[in-house]
């Protein structure tokens, strides 16, 4: 019978959030007010039913590592299968392979042992409520080596730049991976392939010494690979930046926007973390915003995306603003596009504003 | 404190005086403070006293608090060794019956305690709302040399009477016990938290079994049997916010305490954490002409409304033009737009039609709601009642 099993391959994802991958790694950042990037993938595989899911870890995965934990809160903590993390191995220096490889190659047992017959393979920066199971299904019934879930983008944005577009046939049969910027048709990073095949790949790609696995394994046999398309339609976001980090979070101040991505669904599952509920104090002013467990407000907030365990005290105001977990901003602070990293303290009466275009990021742990 | 001491928790109760509240599920179940149950701030106690085995005697309805409690993983209780075991009444060879009072409850698992083979037995019920150290009360039970230690508050002198009454030396040894006395003499009232020393237990547990005519009550029969006996018994002074939610006026006070800046640290407290079960909703989401003060609200929760001295737990919806004012909503229901409630209780996944009005005067008990009350309402007013 065939069977999915899941991995998540961050090691060629872009780490551009300057401020917010100082001390992790993009797919553990924060995001939605209770979410990081990793919940996304991580539900969507859960979802799929799938049971086994594997992580590729490389560098500032300290947070990352908190984060997933055993894997209980996507239900992965399991005797058969779960979550496996795989490192590198960097005690033998005769080994010469490189970039995402790398990987493959010292965690091949994880795949030979595996009952899976496929692997579904995901990064952290395509951002969407959904599963896969359908797309497994067609990759089943075409017969096809490798299915592409490709989506197609109604309006262009600058993170859409580094995607790869799909020409595809009318079949459905991929043509050509391109970096046309003219074709809407983008590939999502999501894939799923065939598992013999994809050691087999992976071995090839080792013996020419390449560094991608997809660049150099798939899209380089193309022609001889049988390669299939499968679009999604749903609500999606693509995170490679602060500036369209920024963005997808104010995008889900729009009602029907937040609805999309996480009522209509599954809900998208992240680490539980027992704060209690919100409380709204005598001055508090708040609209237009999501707020998470553990805040404490007495402030005004307008527009702004709050995590878990804010305090915003009396005469404070915040706008366009995005306060990650545990921050205090003091009394007759004012904040204006502005994102603050965890554990930020704003002292009373500072006033921070930057500008839509680009938010002013303040790093962990800061007292300003 | 290991086996030390095991605690056993008694959760069967059915809460009657609760109205509808507990018509589905027991007293310790019923949802409290936007996103806990009653019975999360004993086992939260013991959670952060230490206490690492605990036994909960349940019997009433209790599908949902066995659900919530599950394995006890939000108390990090889910252990190799102890953690929480549920104990409903069971049958065995011999026969076996519905638990007829506190202490049967406890006498019918003597074999459950005996396994963990401990010095001392915490005996402490699942329906008050409060955070107590219980390590301390041990700690006071090994310092008098106590065979019974019995947790204690001052009440209002002229509330005495609804309470079990206990008089003590200066040194706070206790020489008489009056449950619900006439005239009290003192204002010490019993919170239903007892240390007691195993093997003194077991055997009063076991005389008390024999006797046809107990009531098998700890505060009736045992603690007055064994004050008889002249066992050496002593009171523990607690002080702080402790209240029992029996009345459905006192679960709303309760619920509008936690609204009070006074009392932040009941469930905001960083060293003293309330735990429960916790669910996977998405933050709370508010309107742009939402307008929420002196109030709490939970995750997955939609507001467009004005909220106002109330409590809302998860997955709420108040409509836009909407006042809900001095209230508690439970889980999953739905307030439409235009509505108008006052010191209401609007029960778990019922719907408020557009355009409703309720409001209880402050000197009446608050309206608790569901959806046949909203039936037979709007049946009657048209959507007006006042």
């Amino acid at each position: 019978m065939s069977r999915l099993m899941g991995l998540i391959n961050l090691e060629h994802e872009s780490q551009h959030f300057h401020e917010l991958t100082y001390s992790r790694s993009s797919a553990s950042i924060p995001f939605a007010g209770r979410y990081r990037l990793i919940d996304f993938p991580l539900s969507n595989m859960v979802n799929s039913n799938i049971d086994e899911v594997a992580l590729f870890i490389h560098n500032k995965f300290r947070s990352l590592l908190d984060h997933l934990g055993t894997g209980a809160s996507w239900d992965l903590d399991r005797t058969h299968g779960g979550l496996f993390l795989l490192p590198i191995d960097g005690s033998n220096p005769m080994d010469m392979t490189k970039g995402d490889l790398r990987f493959f190659r010292h965690n091949q047992d994880y795949f030979l042992r595996s009952p899976s017959t496929h692997v579904l393979i995901s990064g952290s920066q395509f951002i969407a409520n959904t599963n896969y199971r359908k797309a497994f299904e067609y990759h089943l019934e075409r017969d096809a080596d490798v299915t592409l879930i490709t989506t197609r983008i109604n309006r262009f944005l600058p993170e859409h730049r580094p995607l790869f577009r799909i020409e595809a046939d009318d079949l459905g049969w991929v043509q050509q991976i391109t970096n046309d910027q003219a074709n809407p048709v983008v590939f999502t990073g999501v894939y799923i392939i065939n598992k013999d095949l994809l050691l087999a790949l992976v071995n090839d790609c080792i013996a020419y010494n390449r560094d991608n696995f997809f660049i150099n394994g798939i899209m380089d046999h193309l022609s001889s690979l049988k390669v299939q398309s499968y679009q999604f339609d749903g609500p999606c976001a693509f995170i490679n930046s602060i500036e369209s980090y920024y963005r997808h979070n104010m995008n889900l101040l729009t009602e029907k926007h937040y609805r999309e991505l996480f009522y209509e669904q599954d809900f998208v599952k992240t680490k539980i973390s027992n704060n209690p509920p919100v409380k709204f104090k005598e001055r508090a002013a708040v609209t237009n915003s999501i707020l998470s467990t553990g805040c404490i407000i007495d402030g005004n907030i307008e527009k702004s995306i709050l995590f878990r365990g804010v305090e915003v005290k009396k005469g404070a105001v915040i706008k366009n603003s995005i306060i990650m977990q545990r921050c205090t901003i003091e009394e007759d602070v004012y904040l204006e596009n502005v994102i603050l990293d965890k554990d930020v303290q704003i002292t009373k009466g500072q006033k921070l504003i930057g500008s839509t275009q680009k938010p002013f990021v303040i790093a962990k742990r800061q007292v300003v | 404190m290991g086996n030390e001491c095991v605690a056993m928790l008694l959760a069967g109760g059915e809460g009657k005086r609760l109205g509808a509240l507990t018509t589905n599920i027991a007293k310790p179940a019923v949802p409290f403070g936007g996103k806990y149950r009653i019975i999360d701030f004993t086992l939260s106690n013991c959670a952060n006293s230490g206490i690492r085995t605990v036994g909960v005697l349940t019997q009433y309805s209790p599908h949902e608090l066995h659900r919530h409690i599950g394995n006890g993983k939000p108390w990090d209780m889910n252990r190799e060794k102890g953690g929480i075991t549920i104990l409903p009444p069971f049958t065995a060879k011999h026969g076996g019956e519905w638990y007829t009072g506190t202490a049967d409850a406890i006498y019918q698992n003597i074999h459950f305690v005996n396994q963990y083979n401990p010095k001392y037995v915490l005996v402490i019920s699942g329906d008050h709302i409060y955070q107590m150290n219980y390590e301390k009360l041990l700690e006071q039970h090994k310092q008098t040399n106590a065979e019974v230690t019995i947790s204690v508050i001052e009440v209002p002198i002229e509330e005495a009477h609804r309470f079990g009454i206990l008089n003590t030396t200066d040194n706070m040894q206790i020489y008489e016990f009056e449950e619900k006395p006439k005239n009290p003499k003192n204002n010490l009232a019993s919170m239903g938290i007892y240390v007691f020393n195993w093997d003194v237990l077991k055997n009063y547990l076991i005389k008390d079994a024999m006797k046809k005519t107990s009531s098998h009550d700890f505060g009736k029969d045992v603690i007055p049997a064994m004050l008889m006996d002249g066992r050496r018994m002593f009171a523990y002074r607690f002080s702080g916010y402790w209240k029992d939610v029996g009345t459905v006026s006192s679960y709303w006070e309760a619920n509008m305490d936690l609204l009070e800046d006074e009392y932040d640290d009941l469930v905001n407290s960083k060293t003293w954490r309330i735990y429960t079960k916790d669910s996977n909703y998405p933050p709370l989401f508010l309107g742009e002409r939402a307008k929420i003060i002196n109030s709490i609200a939970n995750s997955g929760s939609f507001i467009y409304g004005t909220v106002e001295k109330s409590v809302l737990f998860e997955n709420v919806e108040v409509g836009s033009d909407s006042d809900v004012v001095q209230s508690i909503i439970h889980s999953g229901a739905k307030i439409g737009r235009n509505v108008y409630l006052q010191r209401v209780i609007v029960m778990e996944n019922t719907i408020i039609p557009d355009g409703v009005r309720l409001a209880v005067a402050p000197n009446e008990d608050p309206l608790i709601i569901n959806e046949e009350i909203v039936k037979e309402r709007i049946a009657v007013t048209g959507g007006n009642s006042v």
